[in-house]
């Protein structure tokens, strides 16, 4: 019986023990930045977050995906330090603070073995809202079109619709994404398939082999150059959003992101520094 | 069981304490489900009281950025790729447990059914990375693609249970009816099969419940347009799928309306489970 | 020389072997189809696994967002998950086991409660408990995208599967046992840790098992509380990449991914099936014994 009392007991403090053990030591040692938001910003942030780790010993940069929105509405309840968004932010987000760290575009995306090389703005909405089904009235061959459309609150499809024009229940869709890389993935694996995609995401997966196009919007060419340049005309603010003035380590991060320190990376990302 | 009860003497202080210990780890244990149930419903509350219930059904469709929020399409291609899976896994299953039970020689019986607890065993993200590697390019993503993969995925399951209810059948039954000279259909069809019934049923509304409630693979093929589908090849998406992908994207109502999916697709399930267990009248879980 | 009036009873018995061959040969094509899929499953995952799989893959960290390197921190993360999903749910499993074979019986309303609930919370979909663990553990509780929220999110999903299991076990110790302990004077409480927990060992090893097993196989529940991050986790605050989610990851968001990702189902598999096979272990070598079937 006493043996069975003290076996509790010291299981009882052992728990408890390890368990206040973990949590002060992981707050104390390791003191840690939360980010959330876009799946457009997070690879990048994780990269700046590994450069920024190396400078700041015993600090952790923690990065979650969950899109724009999240991003914002993580920030705004306190969950995550630093909200990720790329896009403007709406006038009811407004008592956030934004900080850009770079711009990116947004361009149409097909198989590279699809012989469409252009497509024009009503071409695009006739796609998306069902008017067009089949890629040889576009100049393409005789098969249907396979839309991708993006999931809610991801900001890449909020930015394309405001291009557009359009309002996301009247677009018809044959599949649904979440990620970037999930649009890029299935159209790499469906020649008929179109999407839309962050500039940056579609020009690194093209460049490391992946057999994908991406259509140039009102002549222009969609690359990285013509974004910088300012020529491409779907465009937006890769930000950063707290709640109130950063201070302490977040402001310390938010700086080294504006900073030319991580040029290189937001280039080797493909996407486009901010010019302040 | 009676078998500790207190007797006449007053049993040491260790023992009350053990079995308060013992009580209280019971009533935590199953505190969870209100647990669940609680937090379920405080998450949805605020959607259920700025939406209201009804709109979850007449809205004009899911899109609850533009403060769209039916979700009826989803309840149907939850029940469609349900149905349909169920559908083709019943015939298999049952099958299935008659072969291990009646036909196959006892090695390959015993060998088959180490197969079909191995398939059980299968994580649902890598029946989904295969269907989405070998399904999805010939039948792309699709209603009809989530159908088979969750079939596979339940069959396991259907057949494994359907086996065992088979076992419990008294011995004396099959040796009765062979002792008519009935074959072994007629024997199957006409007395193991009828008394095995109760079993078979659990069997299904089992499959039917974890066909339901199946997240990864059909978020994987189904394509995920929140749509009535017209055909087979439409893609759908399904409530599960719904959260999955959205959760994460969500803020405000819009995460909260799936909370109310959530709850909803927890009514499904425990009913379908309570009508198995009734059937059943006893325990239906490993 | 057959009778007129078997005639007739020859005809019908014709016609009941047309039947019987016929169902003879739709149950083992049944069997057949089903064996063949499954092996061309199993094929599949297996040759699309092995190419990539070597030492090197277990040990080194994911590099390219997993399209190279290996799964070290992945493999950490899971084991950690698993870890603390077993360490809660194993305590209060087998207190609950031990209550309801011991003290409740089939009379006892709150042992009818209980049972009731937990077969209740045994068929809860994963999702949902994916949602549950994110607004409870990763909110309520402050826990974050972590493992520690993700091991008890899971513990919560394991715990009914154990109890029934541990039960069994439990009810299955020979009556004698505990009258001949009490004969003796023996406390209950050293019955419990002396006798009864010794006798349900197979049996809670059994539910370990299963518990262990379908731990490892579970995505749904992990994607919103321990979270995508795969580095190195280096404590149980941080959040960590099960295999299950890396697999997902790989397959869905990662183009050229697929080939990391078979490899990693293949190691999820050939762990699975080392634990399947610990289970058909235990249970053919102690639970045949005089025990009990779980």
């Amino acid at each position: 019986m006493k043996r069975f009392l003290v076996l509790t007991v010291g299981l009882l403090l052992l728990s408890l023990g390890s368990w206040i053990g973990w949590k002060t030591i992981s707050r104390a040692q390791n003191r840690r930045l939360v980010l959330t938001g876009s799946s457009t910003i997070a690879p990048l942030a994780v990269e700046i977050g590994r450069r920024f780790e190396a400078l700041h010993p015993g600090l952790r940069v923690d990065v979650q995906t969950g899109g724009s929105s999240r991003g914002i509405a993580d920030a705004r309840r306190g969950i995550a330090d630093i909200g990720m968004a790329s896009r403007r932010l709406k006038t009811s987000e407004k008592e956030l603070l934004v900080h850009t760290i770079a711009r990116d575009g947004i361009c149409m995306v097909l198989h590279a073995g699809n012989p469409v090389s252009s497509l024009s703005d009503s071409q695009i909405v006739g796609i998306y809202t069902g008017k067009i089904q089949n890629w040889k009235e576009v100049g393409g061959k005789d098969a249907a079109i396979f839309v991708l459309n993006k999931a809610e609150g991801r900001g890449t499809l909020e930015v394309f619709l405001k291009f557009f024009g359009l309002e996301n229940p009247s677009i018809h869709a044959d599949a649904i994404v979440g990620d970037n890389e999930q649009g890029i993935k299935t159209i790499a694996g469906n020649p008929n398939a179109i999407g839309y995609l962050s500039i940056g995401t579609a020009e690194y997966d093209q460049k490391h082999g992946v057999p994908i196009k991406l259509l140039p919007s009102h002549a222009v060419q969609a690359s990285t150059e013509t974004l910088a340049a300012g020529t491409f005309p779907i465009s937006r603010p890769l930000n950063l959003v707290t709640k109130g003035v950063p201070s302490g380590i977040a402001k310390t991060f938010i700086e080294f992101c504006q900073a030319k320190d991580v040029h290189d990376l937001i280039k080797a990302h493909y996407f486009v520094p901010a010019t302040r | 069981m009676t078998s500790l009860r207190p007797t006449t003497s007053s049993p040491p202080r260790a023992d009350v304490f053990l079995v308060f210990a013992l009580r209280a780890l019971a009533v935590v244990a199953s505190g969870i489900v209100l647990l669940i149930l609680v937090f379920l419903l405080l998450e949805s509350a605020p959607a259920l009281e700025g939406i209201g219930l009804t709109r979850f059904f007449s809205d004009a469709s899911w899109h609850p950025l533009s403060d769209r929020f039916n979700m009826m399409p989803m309840v149907f291609a939850s029940l469609a790729i349900t149905f349909g899976a169920i559908l083709a896994a019943i015939p298999l299953g049952i099958g299935s447990a008659l072969f291990c039970r009646y036909y196959a020689p006892p090695k390959l019986a015993s060998l088959y059914r180490a197969l079909l607890q191995l398939l059980a065993g299968i994580p649902s993200v890598v029946y989904g990375f295969w269907a989405l590697v070998v399904l999805v390019p010939v039948l792309f993503p699709s209603l009809l693609a989530g159908i088979v993969i969750l079939s596979l995925m339940i069959l396991p399951t259907v057949a494994l249970i359907a086996d065992a209810s088979l076992a419990q059948i008294p011995l004396e039954y099959s040796h009765g009816s062979a002792a008519l000279g009935l074959g072994r259909w007629s024997m199957i069809r006409g007395v193991l099969l009828p008394s095995a019934r109760r079993g078979l049923v659990t069997a299904i509304l089992l499959g039917l419940a974890r066909a339901i409630g199946e997240t990864m693979a059909v978020l994987m093929v189904c394509g995920n347009v929140v749509q009535f589908p017209k055909s087979l090849t439409d893609p759908v998406r399904t409530l599960t799928a719904n959260i999955a992908l959205e959760m994460s994207y969500a803020g405000d109502l819009h995460r909260s309306a799936l909370f109310v999916s959530g709850l909803l697709l927890m009514g499904l399930v425990v009913l379908l489970v309570a009508i198995a267990e009734g059937l059943s009248r006893g325990k239906i879980y490993a | 020389m057959p009778e007129p009036s078997s005639i007739q009873k020859s005809a019908i018995r014709k016609r009941g072997q047309v039947g019987e061959r016929l169902a003879t040969l739709c149950v083992w094509a049944v069997a057949l189809l089903v064996s063949l899929v499954f092996f061309w499953i199993l094929i599949d995952l297996f040759l699309g696994g092995v190419r990539h799989l070597s030492l090197s893959f277990l040990f080194e960290a994911p590099r390219d967002a997993g399209r190279a390197g290996g799964i070290a921190p992945i493999l950490v993360a899971s084991l950690e998950i698993v870890a603390v999903c077993m360490l809660v749910a194993l305590p209060i499993g087998i207190g609950t086991a031990v209550w309801l074979a011991e003290y409740a019986g089939d009379r006892n309303r709150l042992g009818r409660l209980v049972r009731r609930s937990l077969d209740v919370l045994a068929s809860v979909p994963s999702i949902v408990f994916g949602l549950f663990g994110s607004a409870f553990f990763c909110l309520q509780l402050g826990l974050g995208f972590s493992i520690l929220a993700g091991g008890l999110t899971l513990a919560c999903m394991v715990l009914p599967i154990f109890i029934r299991t541990a039960e069994e076990g439990f009810r299955a110790v020979p009556q004698a046992y505990r009258l001949g302990a009490a004969s003796l004077g023996i406390s209950r409480t050293s019955t419990l840790f002396r006798i009864l927990i010794p006798s349900a060992l197979p049996a809670l090893s059994a539910g370990f098992v299963l518990g262990v097993g379908r731990a490892l196989a579970e995505t749904a529940a992990l994607i919103f509380t321990s979270g995508y991050v795969s580095r190195m986790p280096e404590s149980l605050l941080d959040s960590g990449r099960a295999m299950s989610v890396h697999i997902y990851d790989l397959a869905m968001n990662v183009p050229g991914g697929n080939d990391n990702a078979f490899a990693t189902a293949l190691v999820l598999l050939l762990l699975l099936l080392l634990i399947n096979a610990s289970f058909a272990w235990i249970s053919q070598h102690h639970l045949s014994h005089g025990a009990s079937q779980s």
